[in-house]
């Protein structure tokens, strides 16, 4: 029996080029060969995105599906991948942290997220899972001399390691009631208790991974210790490999149980909106802002899958494009910002920012509205569509929270934005420029710009991955 | 005289909620990773029990892959503790406490 492994393609090569990043630093010294090879990993990730682009669709196997949500999503992680080099080389060379490993780990973490949202296996999805989070843990501590960065790594790992182990037991349920970890054999099974039960607890795990209330209580305290590129890596990674897999396990796999699996999802995402947006309120420390932000957007990226129609499959992967552009360059513009040797991550010292760099204010602010949801930005689209789908799906009251959620946030972002737009600057705030980190922002803003003004052509591209709802 | 399935599985459900009240209600970082280890083995025993169970090689197959995972997450969470533990002489998670808000 032969096996084509040609679909398997663009995860090998950013496998492959990860391992060649670990390689490869060992015998480098200086700073000149570390970019060479940072661009051989960058150009290593646009040869996987090619690939995927050409990959077309087919199943492969039992594990591990080709289809449009895998070709989709895979395309977004390596996006972020790609986003999290940009933005981690100027900041990592001037702290003192160029090591090889950062783009290794970024690269290990991305093939994670690439298997798990095209995983049709639950034993499967769960190596893929830790595949995603392990590199995670590590990046979290990455500034091993930082006491709060360990702090962060330690926290992250053990509570990480605890919802693996919560999914992992649901898979065994799901195991026990249908005598396989297929998704094949799912498709097809009675809702019995064991089963419900078991798909809770996965879905537990993988919220866990998204930051959804109630188990996001990580999440600030990760975002605040790890450096700045990792949790803007972190972040959107980890929902796209977590809520591509609630896509395919829930709407895609079990539409037959959706009055079961609807009520949770609902009932999880409303809270998370709730909580996430209400908590940033009060935060005046601008990455724990952002993190409760991250929550809040767990929950609306929620919104699609509760919907589990097929305006929520595809608003929900299209809100994942939009928040890979805009968190990306949200905690991007964080790592121009110096204070006394440390980030600066306080709202206030962004004050007087549009004095120093009216191009670095002005994309703050359009990543500001574009998490708030305000037209003409990509998030504003993104949460129509979603409030859409919930309508369609007969949640009107969700709909309503959304905006109700949305309204409130316009609070704490647009007084971040305000402060960058109001004199004069902290003192011993200093801003350094980064030629590549500058790449990286612009190509955020000019994406969340771009899909916002002009939202057809990524809509169509998301709507095809709504043919694959039976 | 065999001993039935369920039983097997009771044991599980029992060991995974022990380490999971351990995770809950321990403090030292180390203690709470050996909880972790419990539930994982907890797993482990459920597959292998349902693997007999339903007369198939899945749920063999699975510990192995849990096994490697388990060993996976010793080497990353053994090395940030011993690194936590160089620079501060504590694996005690309330002490670890500089983020907060």
């Amino acid at each position: 029996m032969t096996v084509d492994l040609r679909p398997l393609a663009p995860e090998v090569v950013v496998a492959a080029a990860a391992l060649l990043a670990l390689l490869a630093d060992v015998f480098t010294r200086t700073s000149r060969a570390r970019a060479v090879w940072w661009l051989v990993a960058l150009v290593a990730l646009g040869w996987a995105a090619g690939a995927v682009w050409t990959a077309g669709e087919g199943a492969f196997g039992v594990l591990y599906a080709r289809d449009g949500l895998a070709n989709a999503l895979q395309l977004v992680g390596l996006a972020v991948a790609a986003g999290g080099m940009l933005l981690a080389r100027d900041y990592l060379a001037r702290v003192g942290l160029d090591r090889g490993e950062y783009y290794a780990l970024v690269l290990l973490s991305t093939v994670g997220a690439m298997l798990m949202v095209a995983s049709q296996d639950l034993l499967f999805l769960f190596v893929a899972l830790e595949t995603l989070s392990v590199p995670l843990y590590v990046l979290a501590g990455f500034a091993r001399d930082s006491h709060r960065s360990q702090e962060a790594s330690l926290k992250y790992f053990l509570l990480g390691s605890f919802a693996s182990a919560l999914l992992l037991y649901g898979v065994a349920l799901v195991y026990g009631a249908t005598g396989s970890t297929g998704l094949a054999r799912l498709a097809g099974a009675e809702g019995s208790f064991p089963l419900l039960v078991g798909l809770g607890l996965v879905v537990v795990g993988l919220g866990f991974k998204a930051a959804v209330v109630p188990f996001h209580a990580w999440a600030p305290d990760v975002y605040e210790g790890a450096p700045v590129p990792a949790v803007a890596f972190m972040s959107v990674l980890a929902k796209v490999g977590a809520v591509g897999a609630l896509v395919r396990l829930l709407p895609l796999t079990l539409p037959h149980l959706l009055p079961a699996w609807q009520p949770l999802l609902a009932a999880l995402s409303a809270a998370t909106m709730v909580v996430g947006n209400l908590a940033a309120l009060r935060q005046t420390n601008l990455k724990r802002m952002l993190a409760y932000s991250s929550v809040s957007h767990a929950g609306y990226l929620l919104v699609g899958v509760a919907a589990g129609n097929g305006t929520g499959v595809w608003s929900a992967v299209y809100y994942l494009a939009a928040y890979a552009a805009m968190n990306l360059g949200a905690f991007g513009v964080l790592t121009f910002l110096e204070r006394a040797g440390v980030e600066a991550d306080e709202v206030e010292d962004l004050r007087g920012l549009a004095d120093r760099s009216p191009a670095l204010a002005a994309a703050f602010a359009v990543f500001m509205a574009s998490l708030t949801g305000l037209p003409p930005t990509a998030g504003f689209v993104g949460k129509f569509y979603l409030f859409m789908a919930a309508l369609q799906g007969g949640l009107l009251w969700l709909a309503v929270v959304g905006v109700i959620t949305s309204v409130v946030s316009v609070a704490y972002y647009l007084r971040a934005a305000y402060a960058a737009y109001l004199g004069p600057g902290r003192a011993g705030v200093r801003l350094h420029p980064g030629p590549w980190a500058g790449v990286g922002l612009g190509v955020s803003a000019a994406a969340t710009l771009l899909f916002g003004v002009l939202p057809g052509p990524l809509t169509t591209w998301a709507q095809r991955v709504a043919a694959l709802l039976r | 005289m065999t001993v039935p399935a369920s039983a097997y599985l009771l044991l599980s459900a029992a060991l995974f909620t022990l380490g999971t009240v351990g995770v809950l209600v321990r403090r030292t970082a180390l203690i709470l990773f050996m909880s972790i280890e419990l539930m994982l083995n907890a797993v482990n025993l459920a597959f292998v029990t349902l693997s007999r169970v339903h007369a198939n090689l899945d749920g063999q197959l699975a510990v192995f892959f849990v096994l490697v995972v388990a060993a996976v997450e010793v080497v990353v969470g053994l090395s940030i503790l011993v690194h936590i533990f160089r620079s501060r002489d504590t694996v005690d998670v309330d002490e670890v406490d500089l983020l907060r808000g």
